[in-house]
């Protein structure tokens, strides 16, 4: 068993790291799906959920579409992707795939957040007399950000995670180290990839701790 | 005639494909399902006593929760790939790594589940001579159930839809036939085995939904009299 040894031999060979289908390579365009799937979530989840919040409308709806997001394979729907047309758009049906997985964490944690400001402080604010507009940007918002920090944070690492799956359906991301390792019955380059992208998943997770820690709006005041 | 068709054409709803492959279908789905159960099964087993050692033990609850939660953010291929050398080209390769992805939900379930027992309930049953085990079995799991029983749901939605990813070493259920599937761009398998993933994920929930009814009648009557009795 001389796995560790040649595993730590793939990872420090320099040869693996550069060109087309180097470490590198594969890191830049994980990065790029993951980060772009993840914006296009965002834009697309957190003011549907932010206007269903602020309106009291909607809870089930967000919370239905969670649970079904739970029940759907990804590795199902990417395949699906690959037997239409979209197979040819390049990047295109991992993006499309990580969008649709992205979506019902930062929904929910979103309009949850949203949901569970105190009434009693949205009655008081409203009260000094502050229009909706306000209400939603200086006491809605800010109450609402922790909640949906933690959907932001679990939609992230969800995206990295789900990039990898990419893939086993032909697609480009680190994911790829693993199943080349796989074609070619080369146990130690599969170990290599999944340390990899299990240290990549680990690192995005801290960062975002990171970044949420420094920017929590509320922090600073309690 | 239409029937033979379909396969030809390779449309994605076809109803010869139904008739001709059943048996492969139905191995699949017999698979997937095992590899499920399997799976739920034993993380329920070890997820026990480690939420009932971060209960009891204070020390021990930052990081048997910080370790299971760190587990669930390592990716599903790689966290096969990591268990490789270790169990080689098997189901119980499968099985492992879903059950280390179902011990977060389940740890934390459980946990909560516990800690929420008020403290006036657990003085009464002290008080009535209950020693700690049995107020465990008695009181404590009772209560707690509900909560065990959310995580457990989605525990095993998750599993039916993480394990067609164990097709990467040919035990991935009905995610092999989707694998099998993909050069051939053949439509109907691809879609019919991810709708009966789903369909598979959706009856197990409501199976458990039911499941949690019957062990908790209490919880039905209390919804339904609690206006009147307040």
């Amino acid at each position: 068993m001389d796995v560790p040894a040649r595993t730590w031999a793939w990872l420090t060979n320099g040869a693996n790291w550069s060109g087309e289908g180097g470490v590198w390579h594969l890191l830049g365009e994980h990065l790029y799906v993951s980060g772009v799937a993840l914006a296009l979530a965002c834009a697309v989840a957190l003011p549907v959920a932010f206007w269903l919040g602020h309106t009291g409308r909607g809870g089930a709806l967000a919370v239905n579409i969670s649970n079904v997001g739970r029940a759907v394979p990804v590795f199902a729907v990417l395949a699906l992707f690959m037997v239409t047309p979209l197979r040819g758009a390049g990047y295109v049906p991992t993006i499309v795939a990580l969008v649709l997985f992205a979506v019902p964490p930062l929904l929910t944690n979103a309009y949850v957040g949203m949901r569970e400001v105190d009434r009693s402080v949205v009655e008081a604010a409203r009260g000094m007399g502050m229009s909706g507009g306000q209400l939603l940007v200086r006491v809605e918002l800010p109450l609402a950000y922790p909640m949906a920090m933690t959907g932001l944070r679990s939609a992230a690492v969800q995206v990295v995670a789900t990039a990898t799956i990419a893939a086993m359906v032909g697609q480009g991301g680190l994911g790829r180290i693993i199943t080349a390792g796989f074609n070619t019955y080369d146990t130690p380059q599969v170990v290599a990839g999944a340390l990899l992208v299990a240290v990549l998943a680990l690192l995005v997770e801290a960062v975002l701790v990171a970044v949420d820690r420094m920017a929590a709006p509320l922090r600073r005041t309690v | 005639m239409a029937g033979r068709d379909c396969l030809v054409a390779n449309d994605w709803i076809c109803g010869e494909y139904l008739r001709s492959r059943s048996q492969e279908l139905v191995d699949a789905t017999a698979q997937h399902v095992q590899i499920t159960v399997a799976s739920v099964a034993i993380g329920l087993v070890v997820a026990f006593p480690l939420a009932l050692i971060a209960r009891g033990r204070p020390r021990f609850a930052g990081p048997v929760l910080g370790l299971t939660t760190v587990l669930y953010t390592i990716p599903s291929l790689a966290m096969f790939s990591l268990l490789l050398p270790f169990f080689g080209l098997s189901a119980a390769l499968v099985v492992t790594g879903l059950v280390l992805y179902s011990l977060t939900i389940l740890v934390r379930n459980t946990v909560a589940g516990l800690e929420a027992v008020p403290a006036e309930t657990r003085e009464a049953a002290r008080g009535m001579g209950y020693g700690p085990v049995r107020m465990l079995w008695e009181v404590e799991l009772p209560l707690a159930l509900p909560a065990v029983m959310a995580g457990l749901r989605i525990a095993t939605v998750s599993t039916v839809a993480l394990t067609t990813v164990g097709s990467i070493v040919g035990r991935g259920g009905l995610g092999n036939l989707i694998e099998d599937a993909l050069p051939s761009f053949f439509k109907a398998q691809v879609l019919t085995a991810s709708v009966l993933c789903v369909l598979l994920a959706v009856a197990a929930d409501l199976l458990l939904l039911g499941v949690q009814r019957l062990l908790t009648p209490w919880t039905r009557i209390r919804t339904a009299g609690s206006r009147e009795a307040r």
